[in-house]
């Protein structure tokens, strides 16, 4: 996985590449605890994540309750898989994808 | 039947998904159906890595098993650790909202949800976990 960042003022867009499994979650979670402080507008672009597990999930989950103190976070290009992922567990409906 | 046996630890996934991914399209299995079984794998073995032998570490093994007409694929996880039947933990509330949504409890959901049968059995000191999709 790589994260690519970009930061425009108090938004933060960070690109996912690759798969956000138990392997490289730990580094994404690693990646928000230091970079969200006055963060107020969230953005993953998911376009080139292929594959998400429940590790995955659950550090979305933790940004997600994080955000909803300090702004808004949303999901953008979503893919299919991905999605699929999203929808069975009910995230779909639980955060913002545009 | 193939079979796999590594040390249970997070590092060991991909060889494991490795095996399983080859022996897959070696039958034809649709590449949407490998990928929902990927995540299964995952699930399973990421579990048995944090959990089943924790703090020690040991071994498990995958083994596949396929069948004809109609096209189906056997998995199962041994591992010698702490008795544990995933098939008891209650699924997540998939309606709640953020603040109510727990972290956790997702994996062994996401294995069900992609999976046409699953049973467990503890047996001669070890946990066993079948499964079987049909593609």
């Amino acid at each position: 996985m790589e994260i690519k960042k970009e930061q425009n003022g108090n938004a933060l867009t960070l690109k996912i590449v690759g798969r956000l499994d138990a392997g490289s979650a730990p580094e994404l979670s690693k990646e928000l605890t230091t970079s969200l402080n006055n963060v107020t507008d969230l953005t993953f672009d998911l376009a080139e994540l292929k594959y998400i597990a429940s590790a995955g999930l659950r550090v979305l989950l933790v940004a997600q309750k994080r955000m909803n103190k300090q702004g808004s976070m949303k999901l953008i290009n979503v893919s299919e898989a991905v999605m699929e992922v999203l929808e069975m567990t009910g995230f779909a409906s639980l955060m913002t994808i545009a | 039947m193939e079979k796999i046996t590594v040390e249970a630890v997070v590092e060991n996934l991909q060889t494991v998904i490795d095996f399983a991914t080859e022996k897959l399209e070696a039958r034809d299995c649709p590449m949407k159906t490998s990928m929902q079984l990927e995540l299964v794998i995952e699930e399973i073995f990421v579990n048995i890595a944090n959990y089943a032998y924790h703090p020690e570490t040991g071994v498990a093994t995958f083994c596949m098993e396929f069948e004809e007409n109609p096209s189906a694929v056997s998995m199962t996880f041994i591992d010698g650790g702490k008795p544990y039947n995933p098939l008891e933990k209650d699924d997540p509330d998939t309606t709640l909202d953020v603040d109510e949504r727990e972290i956790g409890g997702l994996g062994i959901f996401l294995v069900k949800k992609n999976v046409d049968e699953i049973s467990y059995e503890y047996a001669d000191g070890k946990n066993i976990l079948r499964m079987k999709r049909f593609f």
